[in-house]
């Protein structure tokens, strides 16, 4: 039993989170409302998103996966402050973070030259759109399959290895597996955080429509100047969103 | 000598000195913490000890400059839980072994249903895990184990997270599939030790308290812990007309035929004394002389050769018993558990 007085509270929190969504639907300019999302600027910002959001994921999952692993079945000194340091994106504010990444990857950043020298122009491009969409999605999966990998332990590993399976076979063909749906909701989310990136991009990226103007940054744009088609994309966020949730849910229910 | 095991493990106080000839069982017994998991951890590479030497067959696997990684020493683990791969079915699991050693997917699948079937276990092959009760899993386990044809096999308390009911099953199969296997066995059960070892190591505090052929140590214990577990009456011989030397009892599965060699094992409690035979009961009726009075408690444990009965101080007082006396020990035969050996 939990105190009665607890659901007041709790009801003004959740009409707190669900009002704005309702507003926005109230909102929604239905007549025009496919006109408004397929826009050439609007279809350009949409395909953006999802292509830079399914490569920063992708980037995520083949360094992430590896510092989950490492962060959860070794120990070294200095570890711990390792682990908090690779947390840092997740409470540092974006705009700091793209700054961070236009004086690393930028023409006067730390790597500026060694790029420059290479041929290699970083900012203001779309792969800074992924970088910048990377950077603040990486802990999400490294947190989430961390915990899967600390939950699932390392007994069903020193069996398969006293089989004779050699530590990349161990990896591939228990661990992994073991720990799929940690990869699964770890892999949703880190795309989710991607797809709504704002303050990474705008000051890492820039805002150049079909190469750098996301979603977001789209919506951002049109708020003032088109406010119906803002209201409607912002919409079509709102359903991947729970389409994301839906599905991490789901992926987290019938695998765990 | 096909092991030979000394280690050294200075954190938790674990000094041991083992050697196990080829294709033998040995058991290891001894209380919690007395190092017995730590040894078994020693010679599958998950523990490095701060002196020592592991050497299978030849082939040093743990030494100074030495280290065989765990994957690469032939060495199986079978622990308490069956830790069947929950996302693999069970002919798949048995056949990881075989498919991590280079084996096509045919010929391990091969090779997993020949060894499922050598632990009456065929029919469960395309089952998942999780649909296995715990006595079918532990099955499973040991086919698992086999298949990876280790040339060392370390039983970790195989039985004892198991239902009682299936135990007796499972011994014999362990029994069958590990003549002719070089073990070790880890095990708090006397009956584990009995039906299956060939010979018995006792642990205590870190340090072997005791060794021998397991008949050896059982009957004539010299460490307190062997005293203790060995506390049981035990009597070995051949099963004829339903009953071990004229002691009947209740067989368990599957039960002995004519002339198998049998064990029949009760408690000292079970057995009461007499100064003449009881006549008309149910009972096994032993005439013995006693050896030895040993005062516990408020209790007295007669020792007849081999045999032992708990009774009252008051009752044994009645009796007038001293070393000498010639009595007559009773135990009902329900009270008497016979096994296969």
């Amino acid at each position: 039993m939990i105190p009665r007085w607890l659901y007041a509270p709790a009801a003004v929190g959740a009409a707190f989170l669900l009002l704005p969504l309702a507003a926005i639907v109230a909102r929604v300019e239905w007549s025009e409302f496919f006109t408004l999302i397929t826009s050439e600027a609007s279809k350009d910002a949409l395909w953006l998103s999802l292509r830079t959001s399914a490569m920063a994921t992708l980037l995520c999952l083949l360094f992430g996966t590896p510092m989950a692993v490492v962060l959860a079945r070794t120990s070294f000194p200095g570890q711990g402050v390792l682990r908090s340091l690779v947390l840092l994106p997740l409470v540092l504010p974006p705009v700091v973070g793209g700054v961070a990444l236009l004086y690393t990857f930028g023409r006067r950043g730390l790597l500026g030259h060694e790029l420059e020298v290479l041929g290699i122009q970083v900012a203001f491009s779309t792969t800074a759109v992924v970088l910048a969409q990377t950077f603040v999605a990486m802990p999400f999966l490294v947190v989430s399959l961390e915990g899967s990998l600390r939950t699932a332990g390392q007994r069903y590993e020193v069996v398969a290895a006293s089989l004779g399976a050699a530590p990349t076979t161990v990896f591939r063909r228990i661990t992994l597996p073991l720990v799929l749906p940690g990869l699964v909701s770890g892999s949703v989310l880190a795309f989710a955080r991607a797809l709504g990136e704002f303050g990474a991009t705008i000051t890492f990226a820039g805002s150049l429509q079909g190469v750098t103007r996301t979603l977001p940054l789209e919506i951002y744009q049109l708020r003032e100047t088109d406010v119906d088609a803002a209201v409607a994309l912002s919409l079509v966020l709102v359903v991947v969103a729970v389409l994301v949730i839906g599905f991490a849910g789901r992926q987290g229910r019938s695998l765990g | 000598m096909s092991l030979q095991l000394t280690a050294t493990v200075d954190e938790r106080g674990v000094e041991v000195d083992l050697e196990i000839g080829e294709g033998e069982t040995l058991a290891i017994l001894g209380p919690n913490g007395a190092g017995k998991s730590t040894v078994l951890a020693v010679a599958a590479g998950l523990l490095r000890p701060d002196r020592g030497r592991v050497v299978l067959e030849g082939r040093e696997l743990t030494g100074p400059g030495t280290w065989v990684p765990p994957h690469d020493r032939r060495v199986a683990l079978l622990a308490q839980e069956p830790l069947l791969f929950p996302h693999l079915g069970v002919l798949d699991n048995v056949a990881f072994g075989p498919r991590s050693n280079g084996a096509s997917r045919r010929t391990s699948h091969e090779a997993a249903r020949r060894w499922l079937g050598e632990v009456d276990a065929a029919d469960l092959a395309d089952r998942r895990p999780r649909q296995l009760s715990g006595g079918q899993g532990q099955r499973v386990a040991v086919a698992r184990a086999l298949a990876a044809e280790p040339r060392l096999l370390l039983l970790d308390e195989p039985l004892s997270a198991l239902d009682v009911a299936v135990l007796p099953a499972l011994r014999q199969t362990l029994k069958r599939v590990l003549a002719g296997r070089t073990t070790v066995l880890v095990t708090h059960d006397v009956l584990d030790a009995l039906l299956l070892a060939d010979r018995v190591v006792v642990m205590e505090d870190g340090r072997v308290a005791e060794a021998g052929p397991t008949a050896e140590v059982l009957e004539r214990p010299r460490s307190a812990f062997a005293a203790r577990i060995a506390g049981l009456n035990m009597v070995a011989g051949t099963w004829r007309d339903g009953a071990v030397e004229g002691i009947r009892g209740i067989a368990s599965e599957p039960a002995p035929a004519e002339g198998d060699p049998v064990v029949a094992v009760f408690r000292p409690s079970a057995v009461s004394v007499f100064t003449s035979s009881p006549g008309g009961s149910p009972r096994n009726a032993l005439a013995v002389t006693v050896t030895d009075l040993e005062p516990r408690g408020d209790q007295v444990r007669v020792r007849a050769g081999h045999l032992a009965a708990d009774l009252t101080v008051q009752a044994a007082a009645e009796l007038d018993l001293v070393p000498g006396a010639r009595v007559v020990f009773a135990v009902k035969a329900s009270e008497v558990a016979v096994y296969r050996r």
